[in-house]
Parts: C-alpha cells; structure tokens; sequence
C-alpha cells in the first residue's frame, strides 16, 4: 500500500547504491541515538549478529512453548531454511526457481526411502549422518538434470521448466510405484534422526537441531557470497552478457547455483520428513513453495539475513499468530496504522484521517443501526479488546457472508483506485477503504484464516515488490538508466 | 480406427481451448517479454462468470432466454470481466514494474495468481460448481460419421476457438493496432519515439488476450461442466507448453501448439493411461526445448548489446 512517492533523496540518485555510498563514508544514518545503535551494528560484523541470534533462538524455549507455539517455531525455522536456499538461485544467480519445493520434496522422500520399511523386507535404517548426505547429493544431481535441457535458454524457460518439474514431481509421487513411494498415503512410520546411538524424538530436540543448522548453513552462505562463485553468481544476475565477456561460465554457473539451492532444499527437506515421522505427495505442492517465495520476497531477495527474517516473520504470524482470532486483530489493525504513521505526512493530515475514519465509523454505524437492526446485530468476529472497541464502530450484519464478499470485492477496486490516482482525493479515499477494510476483515476475514493466509501471502509478493522491492533487509540496487 | 478419430477429435476440441489461453499468454509475452502467470486464473475467472450468468437467467433447467442469446451473452460478459481484470492487473501490478530487473514481475505475477486463485475461494468457495450443460445443449444434437460422434459443444469450441485465432490473426496483420502491438514487441523504445502510445497498445494487448482466456473459461465449462477455483492453474500450465512449444510470442506458433498439446494429451490418456498424461506432456515440453530451443514456429532471436 504504498501511499505517497517517497521524497526524493538528497544527491545524486544514480550510481549512488548502497554499496557505494558505504564504501565512501556516504551513508546517513537515523537521527539521535538510533543512529548511534546502527552504526555500532554495523561495526559488530556478520558472524557476531549471527551468533547472538542462534543463541536468542536456543534460549527461546526456555521461556516456556507450548507444544503448538514449538511447532509453529519448527516450521518456520524450516521455511527459513528454504529460503536461505532459496536465496542463492533467486537472490544471488536472479534465477526464478518455481521448483524449488519439488527438491525439499526429493529431500524428503529420499530420507524417507533411507529410514523407513518402505524398500525391500527390512527396509534401510541408515543413519543420518549417512542418509542426508546422500540425499543432497541426489538432490543437486536433480537440480543439474532439471536445469541442463534449458541451460541454453533465457530465465522465463527455466521457470516453465522448473514449475513443470514441480508439477511433476507431485503427480509422479502421487502415482508411480505406489509400493515404493506409498501413492496419496505417502511413507509413514519414518525413523527420527539418529547417529552414534543418539536418536532424536523430542519436538525440542529438532527445534535446536534446526536452529544450530540454519546458522551454520547461513555462515557457510556467507562465506560463499563473497567467495569467487559467490561474486559470479551475482555477475550474471547483473548482466549475463557482461559477465560472458568477463570469461564467466555463465551457464555452468547458473547450474551451480541450481545445484546449491537444491542441496539446502534437500537437508530442509530431510529433517522435516523425520520431524513429521511420515511424508505426503501434498506437502509439496506450489502453495507451500508461494509460501517460501513471501518470505524471501519480504525479507528482501539477495540477503542472507533477510531471507531468514522475511521466512520466520511470514510463518510466525501466518501460522501461529493468526489462527488466534484476538492476537490476528492486533496484527491487521497494527499493520494499517503503521503503515499510515509511516507513509502519511504531514502529522496534520495523519490526524485528519484517522479522525475521520472514527467519525465515519461511528455515523456510518448509527444511521445503519436506525435504518435496520439486524444490519448491525452480528457484532465484530474478533475476540478481545478491539471486538469492545470496534463493536459500535463498524457495521457487522446479522448474517455477514454476502455482504462480507461484495465488501472485499469493492476493496480491492478501491485499493488498486488508490494507487492509481494522487493528491487530495487519494487522502479522501483513504478514510472509506480502511473502514471497508476493517468491514471485510470483521465479517469474513478472521473467520477463514487459511484462506485469509494465503490472501495476505499473495499480497506480500504482490505490494513488497512494487513498494520496496529490496525488502526489509535487503539493499537498494539503483538502476542505471541505459 | 473409430477409437483414433474420437480421440482426435477429442484432442482437437481441448486443443482449440488450450490455444486460446496460449494465444493470450504469447500476446501479453510479446509486448512486455513477461510470463503472466496470472493468466490461468482469469481464465477460471471466465468459467465462473459464465456459471454466474447461467444461474441469473434462471439456471440449467428453466432458462429464461433462448439458449443461443445465453452463450452470447455468456461469452460477452466473460470476455468483457477478465478483459477489464487482465487491464486492471496490467495498471496495477505490471507497469510500475515495466523497467525493474526482470524476475521482479514474474515475482508479481505469481502472487496475482495466488491471490486470485484465493480470492476466488474466499468468494465462492471450494466447491465444484456444475454447469449442467446437457440440460439445455443435447449432446445428441451433434452429428457422427460412422462410429466418431461430435457433439454440438465440441463444434461449438471448434468453429469459435479457429474463428476468434483467425480474427485475432488479421487483427494483429491487418489493423493499425495490429502494427502497433508489433511495433512495441519489437522494440518499444523505438516504437514510442515513433509517436505510438505504448501504454495504451500494452492495456489493449492486454485486454485482447484476457478476453480471450476468459471465453476459454466459458468454453471449459460447457465442455467440462464443473468449475472450481483450482482450474486456473493447470490450464495456465498447459498453455505456457502450448506457447512455448509453438514458438513464445508467435501466434500461428501457439495455435500449433495449443492443438498439439491437446491432441497428445488425448492420445496419451486414450492409449496409455490417464496417470500418466501431465508427466507425459512435460517430456514433450522438454523434447521440444532440446530439439528446436526457440520452439517449432518461433524465430530465433539474436542478443543484442
């Protein structure tokens, strides 16, 4: 929802990066001592901030997680781990990837084969210190395989391919050899991870194991961004031809990258079949894989850091955070008032808004309520303290379906009419289309938070890339006009 | 020989529809080199209106207006909506983006696809909805020679599917709009210099090529009678191969290959086995690739500097 064009910067715009503004001491930074934390931040280097954040997350459970919170906490670590992998074919070689949950699900399936009865009349019980290794190793063979018929060929034909390949994987696994790969039913009956006579069962234990794995696959990433693949992978994403002259291999390159982003996917892959103990065709599937593509996107492609960060944030509040209908309020109504503290200037016209929505709110609530009673009897869907704030606020029908649809429908017109046009009238919209936002969220919204998720997640990619397409944490690339 | 010809004829059927949703992908991928995989959804988007319009005049059984005069309607409307969402969506999430690096729009057309898709269980939700197209189109009306049988819906998809490729055909040779849309794909800087306004030649391409998947919509409904919020994206799936085997960005190219693709895919599921038709496909995809990378009536393109 981007509400007004950011002011332009002082300086030259072009050829003036992030980078380059670092290197020459150009950077500001926040007024006060903001500023004062961010630049000491920055001196503290990479591995110091990584190493305090994996000791944050192992101390996590300390606090006391429910068994549904620790969960919700393995989850997300395991997107944040696809997303760091992710990021090296994405980010870093600029490749779009739509396959790319099809080589967790190899991960999976090969570490299922490995440790469980499903081949032959005992089964393989490896261990996992030999099975995983194995299975990435497949997993990047794969990624060559699927990347070779292509290696020719523009980006936009490997996106076909890869998300056939995707496509494929779930049918193939769905059908063929339902002795071995189990059909629909999928492999159950897995053994958890275990090496030298240590198995782990606890949903505990795969929250550490998860987070030691995510910091060191994140250290290894970082020692390979700026190591000399790293440095081509990034080359090519600039511009192919450019780096062809250069004497980079830009296809093999492109494949290694391919490769890379497999073998994360694979490991990510492996401890999430030994954690669920079972796997299933459906697992992976393309909505989990748009679910990866948020949190990179969000977090900012291109950023170790960020992937991380975007991927938990996505999960977290996605999967745990919004099943709750009390604490999903506090996120929606939080993000909207964020964003408008953030875009709106000056204060004055924040404060015209925000009282105008109430005043609207209210009279709308009132003349509904003389007219009809039943059109405001169904009261908001929240739970809490904002269902009390909001109760005579906004307008909940006795039966609020239908109108809860033709609501969502006007707003999302209203929010690509928003954008489009400027000024004075964009503010005057902006009062109706955050109270409609509100009327659709109370009547239908919290009511459906899978459906409501996967909305959210679209809009993620959707609204990220067109209003800071570096994302949160990732750096702003200028664009030199040619 | 009679269990050829009906699978041919099968094959040709969900081939004209397969071509269509490719012919609009390769449009949109001509002017603005982008994958639009929001394509496939506004072809469900079409299916659904044409359900919505079926039940306003009174449902399958009891129409309120004669049976041709609903198909008009039917496609208009749907043609019309997906065509007004296709320039909506172009406004919106495409041109801020039209000199970003290049996986920044597919990124956002993903996520359109996925929104849509969502948007539209949220709206109608996870249920199939059934056309009941025998209800008021006999499947008896149709003719046969010898043991092949045609049926009035599979003519239907036929003669509309090659008269809209071979109006959209002259439209693209012989009118000025035409030029235009040829004059952007080429090179769209040189193009506005020229005095052509390329924003407005883009919004019609776009709107050309999402009125043609949402007619596609409608015609899968007659001819598959249920309709569901998932349908988009195998189809948009099916018509990225279609596009891509005949040649990205030509269109006789996406016709062949819409035909193609049906074809195989009918022959596939009546001689082999109906499990194995979406792998079977993505190999010929692949072969396809290896053999003639730009496709089987694409040009090959030299990169310039």
């Amino acid at each position: 929802m981007s509400l007004d064009s950011p002011p332009p910067a002082a300086g030259p715009q072009v050829g003036a990066d992030e980078w380059v503004a670092r290197q020459e001491h150009r950077r500001e930074y926040l007024p006060s001592w903001l500023g004062t934390v961010q630049q000491a931040g920055e001196r503290l280097g990479w591995w110091p901030k990584l190493v305090l954040a994996g000791l944050a997350g192992l101390a996590l459970p300390l606090i006391g997680l429910g068994g549904f919170q620790l969960q919700v906490g393995i989850d997300s670590l395991v997107v944040a781990l696809l997303a760091v992998g992710l990021n090296i074919v994405v980010g870093w070689a600029g490749i779009l990837d739509l396959g790319y949950v099809a080589f967790m699900g190899i991960g999976a399936y090969g570490f299922a084969l490995l440790s469980s009865a499903q081949i032959g009349s005992a089964g393989i019980h490896l261990w996992a210190v030999v099975s995983i290794p194995i299975v990435m190793i497949v997993a990047a063979i794969m990624g060559l395989v699927v990347g070779w018929p292509s290696r020719r060929l523009l980006g936009d034909y490997l996106a076909i391919v890869t998300l056939f390949f995707g496509e494929a994987f779930v049918e193939f696994t769905n059908n063929v050899a339902p002795g071995t790969f189990g059909g629909p039913n999928g492999i159950p009956g897995l053994d958890p991870l275990r090496a030298f006579g240590i198995s782990l069962t606890s949903n505990e234990s795969y929250y550490y194991l998860l987070v030691i794995v995510l910091v060191v696959t994140m250290a290894v990433l970082r020692l390979l961004e700026t190591s000399r693949t790293g440095r081509a992978w990034q080359a090519v994403r600039e511009d192919p031809l450019a780096a062809a002259s250069m004497t980079i291999p830009v296809n093999r390159v492109k494949l290694m990258a391919f490769a890379f982003g497999a073998m994360v996917a694979a490991l990510a892959g492996a401890i999430y079949a030994a954690q669920q103990i079972s796997v299933f065709p459906g697992d992976f599937d393309t909505p989990f894989l748009i679910v990866v593509y948020a949190g990179l996107i969000l977090g900012g492609a291109g950023s170790i850091a960020g992937a991380a960060t975007g991927a938990l944030v996505v999960m977290v509040i996605l999967d745990g955070v919004l099943r709750s209908p009390t604490y999903s309020g506090y996120i929606f109504y939080g993000v909207i008032l964020l964003t408008l503290v953030a875009k709106l200037r000056p204060w004055r016209r924040l404060g015209m808004v925000l009282a105008a929505t109430i005043a609207l709110g209210f009279a709308a609530h009132a003349i509904a309520g003389a007219i009809s009673a039943t059109a405001v009897a169904g009261g908001p869907q929240s739970t809490g303290m904002i269902a009390t704030a909001l109760r005579d606020w906004v307008i909940v029908p006795a039966n609020p379906q239908t109108p809860g649809k033709f609501g969502f429908v006007l707003l999302v017109c209203l929010l690509i009419g928003l954008v489009q046009i400027q000024g004075r009238w964009r503010t005057i919209l902006l009062v109706p289309a955050i109270y409609l936002a509100s009327f659709v969220w109370e009547t239908i919204l919290v009511a459906q938070p899978s459906v409501t998720r996967q909305l959210m997640i679209g809009a993620i990619l959707i609204v990220m890339i067109n209003a800071r397409p570096q994302g949160l944490l990732g750096k702003r690339r200028v664009e030199v006009p040619v | 020989m009679g269990f050829f010809f009906q699978e041919l004829v099968n094959g040709l059927t969900v081939g004209a529809l397969y071509s269509l949703v490719a012919l609009g992908f390769s449009m949109v991928y001509g002017v603005l080199k982008l994958l639009n995989f929001a394509h496939g959804d506004l072809y469900m988007v079409g299916a659904f209106v044409g359900y919505f319009v079926i039940q306003w005049f009174g449902g399958p059984q009891a129409l309120s207006i004669p049976v041709p005069l609903l198909l008009v309607i039917m496609f208009v409307a749907a043609a019309l909506l997906t065509g007004g969402m296709g320039v909506a969506i172009e406004r919106f999430a495409y041109r801020p983006l039209r000199n970003a690096p290049r996986i920044a729009p597919l990124i956002t057309a993903i996520g359109i696809s996925f929104f849509l898709e969502n948007a539209a269980l949220l709206l109608f939700g996870g249920q199939f909805r059934i056309y009941n197209t025998p209800d008021f189109i006999s499947f008896s009306s149709g003719f046969r020679i010898g043991s092949v049988s045609i049926d009035s819906v599979q003519i239907m998809v036929i003669v509309l599917g090659i008269a809209l490729m071979v109006g959209l055909r002259q439209l693209v040779v012989r009118t000025k709009l035409g030029k235009q849309m040829r004059a952007v794909a080429a090179d769209r800087e040189a193009a506005e210099m020229l005095g052509i306004n390329v924003n407005l030649t883009i919004a019609a391409t776009f709107f050309l090529g999402s009125a043609l998947a949402g007619v596609a919509g409608v015609m899968a409904g007659l001819l598959f009678n249920q309709v569901t919020n998932t349908i988009g994206f195998l189809a948009g799936l099916k018509a990225f191969t279609a596009a891509v085997v005949g040649g990205i960005g030509s269109i006789p190219g996406a016709m062949l290959g819409g035909l193609l693709i049906g074809v195989a895919e009918s022959f596939i599921t009546g001689y082999v086995s109906s499990t194995y038709t979406n792998l079977l496909v993505f190999a010929l995809l692949i072969a396809v690739m290896l053999v003639r990378p730009s496709g089987l009536l694409g040009q090959v393109r030299l990169q310039k500097v």
